[in-house]
C-alpha cells in the first residue's frame, strides 16, 4: 500500500485554477489527443521563450483531412451534465458495493467513491489531493515555483527546489494519519505468475465438462477488455471465447443499455478492487475491466486505441455503413484477422506502456548527423509517391519523411507499430508485406498502403534465432497508391543500398546495441532507479533502461504501476501540481511538470527527498543537453 | 509469361521465374512464414516445425520468393503474393493476381463454406486474370482429417471433380506436415511453359533507375518464403 503523508504534510504544490492559464497552459490538456496533433517536427522552442504548444514552423498547418470528431477523447461537457443521474441510477441498480464515478462532473477521478468508500470501510482508492483543500501557504509556494518555472535553466531550477524542499515540511510517512494507496502487488506476484494473464484461458471441451475450470481461469485474470455492438452482439474479447463468457457479456451489455435507456451514458463504475469503464463510439461498446490500479481516463486511453485500431482495419465510413444497413451486424467477420492486433495491442496495456501512458513517442538515441544521414538517405530514395516514410528501430522512431502539410498522429504510430512490432502476422509472413491500412488519426475515411520490411542489421543471422523485438528494424514506406508496392520495393532497395554505403545501418546496429543509459550512467550514484521524461513540444519521451532493477516482467508492471498512479495524480482534472512526491511500501516516487516537459522518477521507497530531487533535476538538464541526439526535432526531418 | 533468365545462371542449367498468387481462405495457412531461410525446396522449409494451428492470417498480403529445383538443370524462382484473401481487401486482388503465371487457391478441408470461398476465387481469376493461367486448387488441413477423419467436410471426391470440370491442379495438402506441398509446387512448375523463358518483364509498375534484384545486398538474408 502507498503511503502517503498526511494532507497536510503534502509534498505537493497546488495552485489555484484562477490565475494559472495566463502564465502556464493547463498542464493536462482536456483533449490529450489534440495536443497530439502538434506536428513532432515542429520546431521546440529553446526553453523560455514559447511555452505554448508551438505552431509548425511554416506557419499555419493547413487543415488535416476530415477527422471524426469521434476522436475527441474526452466528451466532458455531456458527461457532467448527466453526472448526478449516474450516481443515483447506480445506487438503484445495485445495493452492492459499487461506487459510480463521474470524474469531470466531481473534479476528481476518486472523490465520489472516496467519500462513498470511505464510510463503508472500502479501500480507499483516494488521492489526498482531491480530498485536501488547498491551503493558503501552499498557494504561496506553487507561486514561487511558478515564477521559477518561466526560467528552466539549471540554476533556477535549483533554487526551485531549494524552496520547495525548505517550505515543505518534511515529515516521516507513518506518523500522521494515513491513507491506503492502492498498489500493483507485485512483491508477491513472480513471473510466471503474471505471464499467466497472457495464457489463453483454453476451450471448452464438447460436454463443457471444463466450464468452470475455464470460468475460475478467466475471472483469475487481472484485466479484460471486451467490445460489443450497440445491439449486444459481442465483436472481440481479450480472455475467453464467445460461448464461455456470453452470460457475462449479457450483464455488460444490459448494465450499459440500462442506462442508454434513460438516454444516460455509464463511463465507469467501481466493484471491490475492479474498475469498470465504459466508452461507447458510434456502433460501439469497448469495456475495460481491470484490477491494475490504473485511472479512468488511463483506461479510456486504451479504448480509444482499440477503437483506432477497428477503424483502422475497416474505416470509419465502412464501419458506419456496415451498421447503417443492419444494426444487428455481426463484426468479427469484416474484423477477421484483425484480432491478434486487438490483442497484442492489450496485451501491451497490461504489460504497461510508457508509450501509451505519456501518448508519446520514443526515438533511438542517434547522433545529429548520423539521424541527419539517414534522413538524407530517405529523402534522396523518396519514391514519388511516397506519403510517409519511417525507420523504426523495435517501436522506436530513427527517421521519418513526412510532407509538409502533414503530421503524424501517436495514435497512429502507436498502431503501426503495434501492427509492425507486436502482433506476429507482419514479422511472421516473411518478406516483405503489403497492407492496406487507415490511420484514423491522418484520415479515418479511407485506406493507405503500407509496405514493410525488416532490416538484417546482423549479416548471417541463425536460422533458429529469433531476433528480439526491440532488435529488429523495418522500414515502413507508406503510400495513397494501393499499385505502389513495386515502387515502394524499389525505394526500399535504393534506401538501404546508400545507409549501407554511409554506414548508417552500423550506427543503427550499435545504437540499438548500446540500448538506454541507465540513470546511473546519467547521474553517477543516483538514488533513482528510473525515469520517464516527456518532452510535451515534440510529444516524444525518452527513458532509462529498464535493467538491472526492472527486468523481470512483473516488477516492470510494478514500474508502470507506480507511473499510472503518479501520473494520474499530477493529471487529475482541476489539479494543477507541478512537482508531486508520493512515497510508498515499494518505491517512491517524483513527478515534476512544466510546460516543456513532464519527469517521473522512480527511487528506493526509503530514498531521500532532497537526493531524489537533486538527481530529478539532474536528469532534465541532461535530457535538454542531449535533446537533439534523444528527440526528432523540427528542422531533422526535412519536407517533401 | 514472365518468366525470364536469371542472370549468373550456370551454362546449361534452365532457371525460369514466375509469379505465383496464393489466395488463402482466410485463417488457412499453407504458405508459412516466421523464420529466415535459404533457398531451399518447399518441402525442406515446411519440415521445421513452425506451424502454429493458432497463427492468424496474413495481414494484408506478404511478398514471398521461393525457388524449387525441379531436377538437375532446372530451378523454378516463384515470386508469390501470399494473401488471405480477406474481403474488406478484396479490391486489392487484382493487383495481386494481374499478370501472375500461376495461382494457388486454398480452401478448409474442415469448413464446408471454404470451397464456396474458393470456387468465386477460381471463377474471378479465369474471368479476370492472365488467360493462360495456371491454377491449382489445395484443400488444407489434410492432417487435422488424418488424425481424425469426422472432421471432414470436404470430401475429396467433390473437390476432384470440380477441380476437373473447372481445369485445375488438385492436391489436398498439409501445411502442418508438409504433405503435398512440394508436389503441388512442383505440379505447377511442370505445367509452365518453362522454355519460353525470356528476359520480358511484365511488371506495370515503373522502376526507375532502380535495381529490383530480389537478392539485393541488405535484404533480409537469402530467399524469403518458408513456404
Amino acid at each position: 500500500m502507498i503511503q502517503c503523508p498526511a494532507p497536510s504534510d503534502r509534498v505537493q504544490k497546488r495552485t489555484p485554477i484562477a490565475g494559472m492559464t495566463t502564465l502556464l497552459p493547463d498542464p493536462q490538456s482536456d483533449e490529450p489527443l489534440d495536443e497530439n496533433l502538434t506536428p513532432w517536427s515542429a520546431s521546440s522552442p529553446p526553453h523560455g521563450e514559447s511555452r505554448d504548444r508551438s505552431p509548425s514552423p511554416e506557419g499555419p498547418r493547413p487543415p488535416l483531412p476530415p477527422r471524426p470528431n469521434t476522436l475527441s477523447l474526452l466528451n466532458d461537457e455531456t458527461a457532467s451534465r448527466t453526472a448526478n443521474l449516474q450516481c443515483e441510477a447506480t445506487t438503484a441498480v445495485s445495493r452492492g458495493e459499487i461506487g459510480t464515478q463521474s470524474p469531470e462532473a466531481a473534479g476528481s477521478v476518486y472523490s465520489t467513491l472516496a467519500v462513498r468508500g470511505l464510510s463503508r470501510g472500502l479501500k480507499a482508492r483516494a488521492s489526498l489531493s482531491h480530498l485536501a483543500s488547498p491551503r493558503g501557504s501552499e498557494a504561496g509556494d506553487s507561486a514561487s515555483i511558478r515564477s521559477s518555472i518561466q526560467n528552466s535553466d539549471p540554476g533556477d531550477v535549483e533554487a526551485l527546489f531549494k524552496d520547495f524542499v525548505a517550505t515543505a515540511p518534511v515529515d516521516q510517512p507513518g506518523t500522521a494519519s494515513l491513507l491506503h494507496f492502492p498498489e500493483f502487488p507485485a512483491d508477491d506476484v513472480d513471473d510466471d505468475e503474471f505471464m499467466g494473464e497472457f495464457e489463453p484461458v483454453g476451450e471448452l471441451d464438447e460436454d463443457a465438462g471444463n466450464e468452470e475450470l475455464l470460468l475460475q481461469r478467466w475471472k483469475s485474470r487481472q484485466k479484460h477488455y471486451m467490445i460489443l455492438s450497440a445491439a449486444g452482439k459481442p465483436i472481440w474479447t481479450r480472455h475467453g471465447d464467445g460461448g464461455l463468457i456470453s452470460t457475462y457479456v449479457g450483464v455488460v451489455q444490459t448494465i450499459i443499455s440500462f442506462y442508454e435507456d434513460s438516454n444516460d451514458h455509464l463511463r465507469s463504475f467501481t466493484a471491490g478492487d475492479t474498475k469498470f469503464v465504459i466508452m461507447t463510439r458510434g456502433p460501439l461498446h469497448l469495456v475495460a475491466i481491470s484490477r491494475m490500479m490504473e485511472s479512468d481516463d488511463q483506461l479510456r486511453l486504451q479504448l480509444e486505441a482499440f477503437y483506432m485500431q477497428i477503424l483502422s482495419t475497416l474505416t470509419l465510413p465502412s464501419l458506419a455503413h456496415l451498421f447503417s444497413v443492419r444494426p444487428s451486424t455481426d463484426l468479427k467477420r469484416p474484423l477477421q484477422g484483425s484480432e491478434t492486433l486487438l490483442s497484442s495491442l492489450a496485451d501491451s496495456f497490461t504489460r504497461g506502456s510508457p508509450s501509451t501512458l505519456l501518448s508519446a513517442l520514443e526515438c533511438l538515441k542517434l547522433r545529429k548527423v548520423h539521424r541527419q544521414s539517414i534522413n538524407n538517405a530517405l529523402l534522396k530514395s523518396k519514391a514519388s509517391s511516397l506519403l510517409y516514410g519511417l525507420v523504426v528501430a523495435g517501436g522506436r522512431l530513427v527517421s521519418v519523411v513526412r510532407p509538409k502539410k502533414h503530421s503524424l498522429h501517436p495514435g497512429d504510430l502507436q498502431l503501426l507499430f503495434n501492427m509492425v512490432f507486436e502482433a506476429d502476422g507482419v514479422k511472421a509472413g516473411g518478406g516483405e508485406s503489403w497492407i492496406p491500412v487507415c490511420l484514423p488519426g491522418f484520415n479515418s475515411s479511407g485506406y493507405l498502403y503500407m509496405y514493410v520490411s525488416f532490416l538484417d542489421l546482423r549479416g548471417d543471422i541463425d536460422e533458429n534465432e529469433d531476433i528480439s523485438k526491440d532488435e529488429s528494424v523495418a522500414i515502413v514506406l507508406i503510400s495513397p497508391d494501393k499499385e505502389s508496392f513495386f515502387e515502394m520495393q524499389g525505394m526500399r532497395h535504393s534506401f538501404v543500398e546508400q545507409m549501407e554505403k554511409n554506414g548508417s545501418l552500423k550506427v543503427i546496429a550499435s545504437a540499438i546495441d548500446q540500448g538506454r543509459p541507465a540513470t546511473t550512467d546519467i547521474v553517477p550514484g543516483t538514488v533513482l532507479h528510473h525515469f520517464l521524461y516527456k518532452s510535451r513540444p515534440n510529444v516524444q519521451f525518452t527513458m532509462s533502461s529498464y535493467s538491472p532493477e526492472f527486468t523481470s516482467i512483473s516488477r516492470r508492471r510494478r514500474l508502470m504501476s507506480v507511473y499510472n498512479n503518479i501520473h494520474s495524480s499530477v493529471h487529475a482534472k482541476n489539479t494543477h501540481v507541478k512537482v508531486h512526491h508520493c512515497v510508498s511500501r515499494s518505491a517512491s516516487s517524483f513527478a515534476w511538470v512544466t510546460p516543456v516537459f513532464e519527469l517521473y522518477c522512480v527511487a528506493e521507497p526509503n530514498a531521500n527527498r532532497n537526493a531524489l530531487v537533486q538527481s530529478a533535476s539532474k536528469v532534465a538538464q541532461w535530457v535538454q543537453q542531449e535533446e537533439e541526439r534523444l528527440f526528432i526535432i523540427g528542422g531533422a526531418v526535412r519536407i517533401i | 509469361m514472365a518468366s525470364r533468365a536469371a542472370a549468373g545462371a550456370r551454362p546449361g542449367a534452365k532457371f525460369a521465374q514466375f509469379k505465383l498468387v496464393l489466395l488463402e481462405f482466410a485463417g488457412v495457412e499453407i504458405c508459412q512464414g516466421g523464420k529466415q531461410s535459404s533457398e531451399e525446396e518447399v518441402t525442406d522449409q515446411l519440415d521445421q516445425d513452425q506451424f502454429d494451428d493458432y497463427r492468424e492470417s496474413t495481414i494484408g498480403a506478404a511478398f514471398l520468393t521461393q525457388t524449387i529445383s525441379l531436377d538437375e538443370s532446372t530451378t523454378v524462382k516463384f515470386e508469390i503474393w501470399d494473401t488471405a484473401g480477406q474481403e474488406r481487401y478484396k479490391s486489392l486482388a487484382p493487383m495481386y493476381y494481374r499478370n501472375a503465371n500461376c495461382a494457388v487457391v486454398v480452401y478448409d478441408i474442415t469448413q464446408a463454406s471454404s470451397l464456396d470461398k474458393a470456387k468465386s476465387w477460381v471463377k474471378e481469376l479465369q474471368r479476370q486474370a492472365n488467360e493462360n493461367i495456371v491454377i491449382a486448387l489445395a484443400g488444407n488441413k489434410l492432417d487435422l482429417v488424418t488424425e481424425s477423419p469426422d472432421k471432414r467436410a470436404i470430401q475429396t471426391a467433390d473437390a476432384e471433380a470440380y477441380a476437373r470440370e473447372a481445369g485445375l491442379l488438385f492436391f489436398e495438402t498439409s501445411a502442418k506436415s508438409a504433405t503435398n506441398v512440394r508436389e503441388l509446387f512442383t505440379a505447377i512448375a511442370k505445367k509452365l511453359p518453362l522454355d519460353q523463358a525470356g528476359p520480358r518483364n511484365l511488371r506495370t509498375a515503373p522502376r526507375p533507375g532502380v535495381d529490383l534484384r530480389p537478392e539485393a545486398p541488405g535484404t533480409q538474408g537469402a530467399g524469403v518464403c518458408n513456404c
